[in-house]
């Protein structure tokens, strides 16, 4: 069934996937541009944070105002406060395998259109990694 | 190399700003991308519909804006293997951390959440450390 729900989010994933794109983010080289201080530094990501950041603290603001969103009857968010060794032995190891890669999700999945057998290999194992990781977390 | 190209990074930045901005206000999520891939299989209710239909769209924005002559994706040749355990170590990472760029560095860090900020911090340094370590 086509509900309202589906479409706003078929239509949010439509926005973030362009967004991704016209940021060149679903270049792989260009982030580990910016990763790379010590070498051909493009800064070109953290203007794609600091947009992102803006619009999205706008939303946090707007969601503050508001008892419920408006298509379902509450917000459904992350309510851990707390800096455990999981999130930081994740951070790590999603770094390691950011920094090797330059993919993180996002991009690795907007990319499926233009699928290579490399980007293939990336998938395949994120998907077998994400698995793992909430077998282990439990 | 790449060129620095602000313009069009805020403006992408924008639009994933704003398509988080419509997952919260429209239907109360969080736009995480690890999130949303790692629990489509996980409860098959009323829950996998959005998730599914934002991965949906996710793959079609790039074919989209390709068709307006925006640059394609592109995976730079590599060695299978380095990708493979990449790969895994994104996957694994993500789950294991509760978030990835989107869900902490964006989502969360506008929040001002403190577990977002620290991941964030965490896994930018990782990574360029270990950009610099497979450079030298």
């Amino acid at each position: 069934m086509f509900s309202k729900k589906s479409f706003l989010a078929l239509f949010a994933g439509i926005i973030f996937g362009i967004g991704l794109s016209i940021s060149q983010m679903t270049n792989p080289q260009k982030v580990k541009n910016f990763l790379d201080i010590g070498g051909q530094w493009d800064a070109s990501l953290i203007f794609v944070m600091g947009g992102a950041l803006i619009v999205s603290g706008f939303a946090w603001y707007l969601a503050k105002k508001r008892d419920k969103p408006i298509l379902t009857k509450q917000f459904y968010l992350p309510d851990n406060q707390s800096i455990d060794r999981k999130l930081i032995i994740g951070a790590i190891a999603f770094g390691i395998g950011w920094g090797v890669s330059g993919l993180c999700p996002g991009p690795a999945i907007a990319s499926i259109g233009f699928l290579s057998s490399e980007l293939a290999y990336f998938l395949v194992a994120m998907l077998i990694g994400m698995a793992v990781g909430k077998k282990i977390k439990g | 190399m790449t060129d620095f190209t602000p313009y069009s990074a805020i403006l992408g930045g924008s639009l994933i700003g704003l398509s988080a901005l419509l997952l919260l206000i429209g239907i109360g999520r969080i736009a995480g991308i690890s999130g949303i891939v790692s629990r489509l299989w996980q409860n098959p209710g009323p829950d996998l519909s959005w998730r599914l239909y934002f991965i949906v769209g996710l793959i079609i924005g790039p074919i989209i804006a390709a068709l307006f002559g925006v640059k394609t994706p592109q995976i730079p040749p590599g060695s299978p293997y380095m990708l493979i355990i990449a790969g895994f170590l994104v996957g694994f990472g993500t789950v294991y951390g509760s978030g990835c760029t989107s869900g902490h560095g964006v989502c969360g860090l506008s929040r001002l959440s403190r577990r977002s900020i620290v991941a964030t911090l965490v896994f930018i340094l990782t990574a360029m450390i270990t950009v610099a370590l497979f450079r030298g």
